[in-house]
């Protein structure tokens, strides 16, 4: 048991200092490059969508391609995050996708 | 200790708090959902502590497989933290004091809250490194302990279906989008982004829709225009 709560494979291993190595380097590169240049115009708009292009990407098999029940929560979750905390949205989604499956499966 | 560092320090812990207690319930199910793809407590605290970073740990777990696609992870972990290029580079003039050796500390503990924190902070007066470090290192050691702690609980939880688990990850994202729209410019890109994503999950095996639709979102932010809040922010 304690064998392997302490277990470390070396593909996690690479896997994890992979991110760690990218992760540290997007921390302090933005700080590095401006101190000698500023990004501008398009170049900027396009680092500006990222974050919300990246975190769109990730869900679409769960929000678009799964079926209709998954879709309607997602819309759901969008109209409940207009008004509510970020904790109680996700509850809520969570148990909007319960129970829209419960209905429409 | 000089006083003003300890009323830094106290400053900073105060701040983070919110943050700490909203993190908490999210940490544990990341352990529980690592704890379900097969990773150690220890790979789970060792991952936390190196990687420290909630939106690109989540997605990773999500996207686990095993063996470790560790290419994948590192290429998704670079997309997703992409926008701490920015944060620096808004942040940058406001450590300037720092020095090189401090800031390349201080950032290690740059996430989104403590970012939004520092930032809010310099307005009125200026961001110290004990400010910046305190919230940093209390935000570090309790998602360190609490993602752990979660790969433990998380055997308690059983089939996360059922639950509606299986939908925290898009639900969590869902309002991350939200919180990041900044007008028409989003909009674009989360539509290329969603476009791109789908055809290419549907067309493709394995989990390269992300990059997919990262790069389709940037180059629709790119066509779409200059524009955005962080421009004139870092342009000062």
């Amino acid at each position: 048991m304690m064998s392997e709560a302490l277990s470390v494979d070396p593909l996690v291993l690479l896997a994890i200092a992979g991110m760690a190595l990218v992760t540290y380097a997007t921390r302090v590169g933005g700080w590095l490059v401006t101190r000698r240049m500023v990004l501008t115009g398009r170049m900027r708009a396009a680092m500006d969508a990222v974050p919300a292009a990246v975190l769109t990407a990730v869900i679409v098999p769960m929000v678009l391609a799964t079926g209709p029940a998954e879709t309607l929560a997602a819309g759901l979750t969008v109209l409940m995050s207009l008004r509510l905390p970020r904790l109680l949205t996700v509850a809520l989604g969570m148990a909007a996708v319960v129970g829209l499956r419960a209905l429409l499966y | 200790m000089p006083p003003e560092t300890m009323s830094d320090a106290r400053a900073s812990a105060l701040a983070v708090l919110p943050a700490i207690i909203a993190m908490i319930p999210f940490a544990l199910l990341l352990g529980a959902l690592a704890a379900q793809k097969g990773l150690s407590p220890l790979e789970m605290a060792l991952m936390s502590a190196l990687v420290f970073a909630g939106s690109a740990q989540f997605v990773a777990i999500d996207i686990w497989t095993e063996p470790a696609p560790w290419v994948l992870l590192t290429v998704t972990a670079l997309l997703i933290n992409s926008r701490h290029l920015l944060m620096g580079a808004s942040l940058a003039p406001k450590i300037r004091h720092f020095g090189t050796g401090a800031s390349l500390v201080a950032l290690f503990s740059m996430v989104d809250e403590t970012w939004a924190l520092c930032e809010q902070r310099a307005r009125s007066r200026r961001t110290t490194f004990v400010y910046m470090v305190t919230m940093g290192a209390v935000l570090w050691v309790n998602w360190v302990a609490f993602t752990t702690l979660g790969t433990f609980v998380g055997a308690l939880i059983g089939d996360p279906a059922a639950y509606g688990f299986d939908f925290a990850f898009s639900a969590l994202f869902l309002t991350l989008i939200v919180g990041l729209w900044r007008g028409a410019a989003s909009g674009v890109a989360i539509a290329a982004s969603a476009v791109a994503a789908t055809g290419f999950h549907l067309a493709f095996e394995g989990p390269w829709y992300i990059a997919a639709g990262g790069i389709a979102g940037a180059l629709a932010g790119a066509l779409y225009g200059p524009s955005g809040d962080l421009v004139t922010e870092a342009g000062e």
